[in-house]
């Protein structure tokens, strides 16, 4: 509360809206911070058709656009091992290889003409399709989305591009080294043939047909396995009415059984990746973590970003800011929906400096368990999640996403709320608690990506060292027609 | 099921809205502009939707002010703009001022000796840089680590990060809405007074992000040598992260003296995007940031890159895959024909029906991704319209090259017909509300282009001018432009090829 005279000058000199100046704060300390303004958002409205679609409607009316996103349950996971990469194909040829009416290149001639768009996709536990258009050219640009809904027809050549981009992928998988970390992490994570860690391969690929497209869309793109939501400026009594004539009389059927997939053992050890052409190793340490529906998400979260979250956290101000020794540099308890996520921390460091790096997470591991949490990072840490908690529902499509998440995975619908509640209560114990449940310095795999010979120490002085073969399988060579 | 279509087809529209938000009109009256006496410029949009705020701080200096010596020199100002100031960050400053001051001379007797060519003694090198570290440690013992992203993290602020380019450096976070004040403070403050303190650990961390970004990705390899081979004389051709040899030299007091001489209020543009109130915002804006000192800008830039007469080339042999990239020089963006530009990218890369998607991804089947583009590196000065192709396994750099240059003829014999036109056109507008529709994004937006064309309209008037081009303007200047004396190849030929493997075969 320094000098008001000097400011008060500087105020009245300049001041455009004739407002009482108030001192300018010396300290951050000093400033005032009124009550948050009340904010109830407003909530999209969840119908359930008979048939067992779940369909969530949020009205916003800023823009005069509609975007609607069907989620389909089973994805890369549930695919056959001999046919991994199946369902990157269909994420692909479903929108591309048209419908039984039009070709794909038909439908991408008459959404660009609208500026609009349909695209369909494909991940590790569903499958989507959704469009994004002008509210003025709905009528036109629905009609492709339901059609490619009901009726595709995933046409070969547009299979034949697909596996091409999946080619290309396979083909480039190890041009980069931080692509190479994160893919042999997941394995030793999850194990080498896990779903959550088997990657396509060219003899998978090949394997693919159209046939196993149009099965997979007829068992799994079923009312009762799906759910839709649509925001933007529209009517919400309208839209109902057209959903329900559009979806209400699809009848439901039967669905493929959900795959449990287990998490093998940890694989304590050293693991070694040459890679020429680099300055930096990508170095990671990890094991298996925790789903968010355990009781003990919140504290772990709370827990992460005291350990890896943000600019304050211990990783980034030890290795980073005070050794100097990454550019990139974090880590935590991962806690995934509906399987466990890895704790996982990950750095980039210069290959002369690659030992040195490691013994210094090594001594931020050592010092999680040891020192959890002192009584200010621990404020600091709630303080950082509850006053940012807003931005999980700022606009009125993030809290359709959110509701929709919670929809699919079957979490209450309330989860946001139970979230802010749950992080209010985890105290300083817990946090150690649950450190010790959950980091284990001696099942920790070492994972380094990088160049060997320059090296500042040998690997080996952290253990004996098993390379990592990551040579892509060739498929055998065709015999020429 | 076929019946199921025959419904769809009905009428969505509900009551037709008043005042569609995304049109000038309705921005008009959102939005407030006012310049400081110290000439900070400062742009309020009120979106009250939710008790939250975005920012950007836009600063009209990126790398293009570096000169060898100084490269890199930007980027890391940027950095250390996250490092406090002399009243946050810091246990006690006037010590730590001191202790800064030691590390600095300590720095320049080293830097001396170990760059000393004639009479050059590695043991006095040693004790210098001995010397020099034992400052550092001194120093440090002042500090408290990272306190500004500290208390933003804290305070709830989300998105915190930066960017340096080569044309601008930009700043933004996200804040709740009762937080403006701390916002106001927090962010002049660190323009006001940053403290050059933990810049040599800071250098190592940025030499870091060279290595993870440039060093060790062959694009990265690939494209730092594209534009130094493009540009002959004027900065663009310089890497923004820095040559190696400056990221290892350049000292705490070149920082400061870049601050000084660019970070002046007459090159700052703030946008503020939210749940705000320009009646409350200005008087804030004015109380904090009108105390930065009043100073006039920089002498815009003397050199200019010279025509170019050859074509240059870049070939990098590698155990990667092949990449292929080519850049023809245009004007810069303030040009006339930027808009026939715009068109020209749009039509060539966006989306499925663009020409090089359909020649190369879908009917040549060469290549997995291949688009057109400009604003390489930068856009502020004439600079490059570059094309790429990401080959399918088995097929050469050079098969790309010759389907590029099969588009770009095409662009230059036949005239585009007025349908794909017209196509490029609708896109160009439906795209535009799409990139209204965050706080962030638009804040980012309106400051760049307040900064750029003197009025935020200009992110409305470019897509305007994009209506008015004209199928003889794409000819016009596709014919001017990709011409041989005004290109640069670069490519990535692999020694390790992948085998050719055409997808059609399979069953």
């Amino acid at each position: 509360m320094s000098r008001p005279a000097t400011l008060a000058l500087v105020a009245a000199a300049f001041l455009l809206v004739p407002a009482p100046a108030s001192p300018q704060a010396a300290d951050w300390r000093e400033i005032q911070k009124p009550p948050l303004r009340p904010f109830l958002p407003q909530q999209p409205k969840r119908i359930a058709l008979p048939n067992g679609l779940v369909i969530f409607l949020q009205e916003d009316h800023e823009l005069p656009l509609v975007r609607g996103f069907a989620r389909i349950r089973g994805g890369a996971r549930e695919e056959p091992a001999d046919k991994v990469g199946l369902t990157a194909i269909y994420g692909q040829a479903w929108r591309t290889g048209g419908t039984t009416s039009r070709t794909g290149d038909q439908l991408d001639d008459e959404l660009e003409a609208r500026g609009a768009r349909v695209e369909s996709g494909a991940g590790l536990d569903s499958t989507t399709l959704g469009w994004d258009c002008l509210k003025d050219v709905l009528d036109q640009v629905f009609p492709v989305w339901l059609e490619l809904l009901l009726h595709p027809e995933f046409r070969e050549d547009k299979i034949t591009l697909a596996r091409n981009q999946l080619h290309t992928a396979i083909a480039r998988r190890n041009d980069e080294a931080a692509q190479i970390a994160s893919r042999e992490a997941r394995k030793l994570g999850y194990g080498n043939d896990s779903p959550y860690a088997r990657v396509p391969e060219y003899a998978s690929v090949a394997a693919v047909t159209r046939q196993d497209l149009l099965a997979w869309h007829k068992a799994r793109v079923q009312p009762n396995n799906l759910i839709l939501g649509v925001v933007g400026d529209f009517d919400s009594k309208a839209m109902e009415a057209t959903l329900r004539k559009a979806l209400a009389s699809w009848p439901r059927g039967p669905l493929p059984p959900r795959v449990d997939v287990p998490v093998p053992a940890a694989r304590p050890g050293v693991y070694f990746v040459q890679k020429d052409g680099v300055t930096q190793s990508n170095i990671r340490l990890l094991h298996a973590g925790i789903r968010r529906d355990s009781p003990d998400y919140f504290a772990v979260e709370v827990m992460n970003q005291v350990f890896g979250g943000g600019f304050s956290a211990r990783l980034f101000s030890n290795i980073r800011s005070k050794k100097g020794l990454a550019y990139a540099v974090g880590g935590g308890v991962g806690a995934s929906f509906d399987y466990p996520g890895l704790f996982q921390i990950s750095m980039g460091t210069k290959s002369g400096s690659t030992a040195a790096a490691i013994d210094a997470l090594y001594e931020e591991v050592d010092k999680l368990l040891q020192a959890p949490a002192t009584p200010e990072e621990l404020a600091r840490a709630r303080d950082s999640i509850l006053n940012s908690f807003v931005f999980n529902f700022d606009t009125r499509q993030k809290l359709m996403a959110e509701r929709m998440l919670y929809e699919f995975y079957g979490y209450p619908p309330d989860f946001l709320e139970r979230y802010r509640a749950g992080i209010e209560k985890v105290t300083a114990e817990d946090v150690a608690r649950v450190a010790r449940q959950y980091v284990h310095k001696d099942k920790l795999a070492l994972l380094v990506v990088g160049k060997a010979q320059d090296f500042d120490r040998p690997l080996a002085s952290f253990g004996p060292v098993t390379t990592l073969d990551v040579t892509i399988p060739e498929e055998a060579k065709k015999a020429t027609p | 099921m076929r019946r199921l279509l025959s419904t769809a087809a009905i009428a969505f529209l509900a009551a037709s809205r008043s005042a569609p938000a995304q049109d000038l009109a309705a921005f008009e009256k959102k939005i407030t502009v006012r310049t400081l006496a110290n000439g900070l410029t400062v742009l309020v949009c009120e979106r009250p939707e939710a008790p939250v705020f975005s920012f950007f701080t836009l600063v009209d200096v990126g790398a293009d002010r570096e000169v060898p010596g100084i490269t890199g020199l930007a980027h890391m100002f940027e950095h250390m703009a996250f490092k406090g100031t002399d009243r946050i960050g810091t246990r006690d400053y006037e010590k730590e001022k001191a202790a800064l001051e030691a590390v600095e001379t300590a720095y320049a007797a080293y830097d001396a000796e170990r760059r000393r060519s004639v009479g050059h003694d590695d043991n006095k090198t040693a004790e210098l840089e001995k010397a020099w570290k034992d400052r550092i440690a001194e120093a440090d013992r002042y500090v408290v680590s990272n306190e500004f992203g500290e208390i933003v993290d804290r305070e709830g602020g989300v998105g915190l990060n930066a960017f340096t380019n080569a044309d601008e450096t930009g700043y933004f976070f996200s804040f709740p809405q009762n937080r403006l004040e701390l916002w106001a403070y927090l962010e002049s403050e660190r323009f006001l007074k940053p403290v050059m303190r933990e810049f040599y650990k800071e250098r190592d961390v940025v030499y870091e992000e060279r290595r993870m970004s440039t060093e060790s990705r062959p694009i990265g390899r690939l494209v730092e040598q594209f534009l130094a081979a493009a540009f002959t004389a004027h900065s663009y051709g310089q890497p923004v992260v820095g040559w190696p040899s400056d990221l290892q030299t350049f000292s705490a007091s070149d920082a400061a003296a870049y601050h000084a001489r660019y970070y002046v209020p007459a090159s700052m543009t703030i946008a503020l995007v939210g749940d705000v109130k320009a009646t409350e915002a200005l008087p804030l804006v004015e109380k904090y940031f009108g105390r930065l000192p009043a100073s006039p800008k920089p002498e815009p830039q003397r050199t200019v890159e010279p025509q170019q007469t050859a074509e240059r080339q870049v070939v990098i042999k590698d155990a990667s895959q092949p990449f292929y990239l080519e850049g023809y020089h245009r004007p810069a963006f303030d040009h006339p024909d930027d808009a026939v530009y715009d068109v020209l990218q749009d039509l060539l890369s966006s989306g499925r029906t663009s020409r090089l998607y359909r020649a190369l991804v879908r009917d040549k089947k060469i290549a997995a991704n291949a688009a057109g583009f400009s604003g390489l590196p930068g856009i502020k000065y004439p600079h490059l319209f570059a094309f790429f192709a990401v080959p399918t396994p088995g097929h050469a750099p050079e098969e790309m090259q010759a389907a590029i240059r099969a588009e770009i003829e095409r662009l230059k014999t036949e005239e585009v017909p007025e349908s794909e036109l017209e196509m490029v056109k609708t896109r160009t507008r439906a795209n535009l509300v799409r990139r209204l529709d965050s706080n962030q994004g638009l804040a980012r937006q309106l400051a760049t282009h307040q900064a750029r064309d003197g009025d935020w309209r200009g992110l409305f008037r470019d897509v305007e001018k994009v209506q008015k081009v004209t199928a003889a303007d794409v000819r016009r200047v596709a014919g001017a432009t990709f011409v041989e004396a005004n290109r640069t190849v670069a490519m990535i030929q692999s020694t390790r090829m992948a085998t050719a493997r055409e997808g059609g075969a399979q069953r």
